[in-house]
């Protein structure tokens, strides 16, 4: 049996206790050859080459490392912002599709199917997929193609076709039950790009290992700030996890740096409308991974809530599962109402206005306590402009 | 000897599984689907635990689960309607549901007290195998209980065997790579089943997804033991006031 780190699953997938591959036999063929073929894939140099220049050139990456100054004073510590909201598309979600379309072509599958909540990955689908002159299809529950029409119109003028998710809540677990179905019902010529460290083995470590590039860039970016490459904390919010996978990658097995996930509290942990799955969730399996779940007495997925669409899964990644499990994780949250002034108070004092699932990181920062000297790595993971009808509201 | 075994024993052709999922259409009519189900010609039963993500499954089953779960349906209630179901049902009883459920119900007790109840077998589309030999195998096994795994047209003969030598009870064999009710027409099932007849399986061969009638039940039993019908009967059950008038009309078209 492999050797299991906080970085790397076993063999089959598992992260401790959590991860593995519980898929029915009909997509047991695709996710095989993925299985066996995604790290080589990933290792070649020919594949290397073309990722990094597709995310220099066309991802606008290295995103800064920027010294939050004015935040810094204010909760008297040291902030640091990694950029990702500079990303073309807005949001830290394309370094995963640049990174699945490529490995898709060497698969050779001529279509390709995601899911999206807010929508932001379905646009960082649609956007590679144009790139890359592919077909796109992209499910979204019925409820928030009516709450996310801004972002519904950019995959459209992209050439993705979007399909309403009709089934159950009709929201980001229902748009994934269709994908998943989709997949199974076209096993040939289809790729699923999955948006998040979750599915089953080995979608967690893929789409962790494309994001990986957030913490690969932290490190000697820090270095060239201040001397050290090790941060003392490194902060990020939690749906599903793909931009705290990505920033917490190259920390993961450096004991000395603290990882602290932000989940959503929703109108409260306790409200029966939350979001926080490490602290009301429960081992289960969804989406064909063991991780933690919001579920019922019974077993029945409970529908999640919070303001922003991209936390609002009732699971969370098997790695992150692990990290909460083991202790090595540091799991907070923060409300509705939190979040939106977390928002508002990063707007005036950086002149950055951050997404709804992002400014739940930075709403912590008033309740967990920094010394003056310790380093706080915050992963800024996408911009705020998709929120605007929210924050208007709020105005 | 199971009570699969002895009924592949006593039929080896044209042998019909009838799926219905438990609490459906309503919460209580699970015995009288399962009467009816038996007085009409099915051979076995197998009854759909109903849960909220089914993955597997086409929008009439999941729709059918959305219901029974509205009902109010659980493993705890399903065990309690199935408790006295032996004293009428004398056909195998299947269990066919996600992993989930069961694992919050308890894996252990799940089996202990569905083998109590009188069930026969389990069908967990996705229990993957090396969880099933590591894990989960042996307690199904020590229960009594009889595990089917599913094999596709996509899955290869390798495979196919290994997923054989586990399955003890029949083999379920997808007639076409999708969900449950879907239109595809069975495209090269001949073919398919020709394969799985020419390896000499050690279960009989029970094919699925796609039977819907009398032609799809004819082409799937020439080549196979038999076939399971779920999403045509599920649909022929909706709206209905009468269980047994429906389930009787819908069986002899199937079986004339």
């Amino acid at each position: 049996m492999m050797e299991t780190t906080y970085q790397k699953p076993s063999a089959q997938g598992y992260y401790g206790k959590f991860g593995g591959a519980y898929i029915p036999e009909m997509l047991h063929r695709n996710v095989e050859e993925l299985q066996s073929r995604y790290l080589d894939i990933m290792s070649d140099a020919a594949f290397q080459k073309e990722f990094r220049a597709l995310l220099k050139d066309y991802v606008g990456r290295p995103t800064p490392l920027f010294y939050a100054k004015r935040l810094s004073k204010q909760f008297n510590t040291n902030i640091w912002l990694k950029r990702e909201d500079l990303c073309h598309t807005g949001a830290h979600k394309i370094n995963n599709t640049v990174g699945q379309i490529l490995l898709a072509e060497r698969l050779g599958k001529k279509r390709i199917i995601a899911e999206t909540g807010a929508g932001q990955h379905g646009v960082a689908t649609a956007t590679v997929c144009a790139l890359k002159g592919v077909e796109c299809i992209v499910y979204m529950g019925e409820k928030d193609i009516e709450r996310q029409a801004p972002n519904v119109a950019r995959m459209k003028m992209l050439g993705a076709k979007v399909v309403p998710a009709t089934s159950g809540s009709k929201t980001l677990k229902d748009a994934t039950n269709e994908a998943i179905r989709d997949w199974i019902n076209n096993p040939n010529d289809t790729h699923y790009i999955i948006g998040s460290v979750v599915g089953p083995h080995p979608y967690p470590d893929m789409v962790a290992k494309f994001q990986s590039v957030i913490s690969e860039e932290m490190r000697w970016q820090l270095k060239e700030h201040t001397g050290t490459d090790l941060p003392t904390h490194v902060m990020a919010c939690v749906g599903g996890g793909s931009n705290a996978a990505g920033a917490f990658y190259h920390f993961l097995d450096e004991l000395s740096v603290q990882l602290i996930a932000v989940e959503a509290a929703g109108h409260g942990v306790n409200s029966g409308m939350s979001a926080a799955t490490t602290q009301l969730g429960k081992p289960g399996i969804l989406h064909g991974s063991k991780s933690l779940l919001m579920q019922t007495a019974d077993g029945q997925v409970v529908e999640p809530h919070s303001i922003s669409a991209g936390l609002d899964y009732p699971g969370i990644g098997p790695m992150h599962a692990n990290l909460f499990d083991s202790g090595r994780g540091i799991f907070l949250s923060a409300t509705d109402e939190e979040a939106l002034a977390a928002a508002f108070e990063v707007s005036k004092l950086e002149g950055i206005i951050p997404a709804l699932e992002t400014a739940h990181a930075f709403a912590v920062l008033h309740n967990h306590p920094f010394k003056t000297d310790d380093q706080v790595i915050i992963c800024l993971s996408g911009r705020g402009d998709k929120d605007l009808a929210t924050y208007m509201n709020h105005l | 000897m199971s009570r699969i075994k002895d009924l592949f024993e006593r039929k080896s052709n044209r042998v019909l599984n009838v799926y219905c999922t438990a609490g459906y259409p309503q919460l209580n009519s699970t015995l009288d689907v399962m009467k009816a189900l038996q007085d009409n010609g099915a051979d076995l039963i197998e009854l759909g635990m109903p849960y909220s993500d089914p993955l597997a499954d086409g929008p009439v089953i999941q729709h059918s689960s959305t219901i029974a779960l509205a009902n109010g349906m659980t493993i705890e209630t399903l065990f309690a309607q199935l408790k006295d179901a032996r004293k009428e049902i004398n056909v195998p009883i299947i269990l066919m549901g996600y992993m989930n459920p069961v694992l919050q119900y308890g894996f252990e007790r799940f089996c202990k007290e569905a083998a109590a109840v009188g069930v026969d077998g389990l069908i967990l589309p996705d229990l993957p195998e090396y969880e099933f030999e590591t894990e989960y195998g042996a307690i199904i096994k020590a229960n009594g209980l009889d595990f089917i795994f599913l094999v596709t047209p996509e899955t290869s003969e390798e495979r196919i065997k290994k997923l054989d030598s586990l399955s003890t009870g029949f083999l379920y064999a997808v007639s076409s790579s999708s969900t449950t009710g879907s239109d595809k027409n069975m495209t090269d099932v001949n073919a398919y089943l020709q394969k799985l007849k020419a390896m000499q399986l050690n279960n009989p061969v029970l094919v699925g997804f796609g039977i819907k009638d009398k032609q799809t039940f004819d082409t799937a039993c020439a080549h196979a033991n038999g076939a399971i019908i779920g999403t045509a009967y599920i649909k022929a059950l909706e709206g209905t006031n009468n269980v047994a008038a429906t389930t009787k009309a819908f069986l002899e078209g199937v079986l004339k």
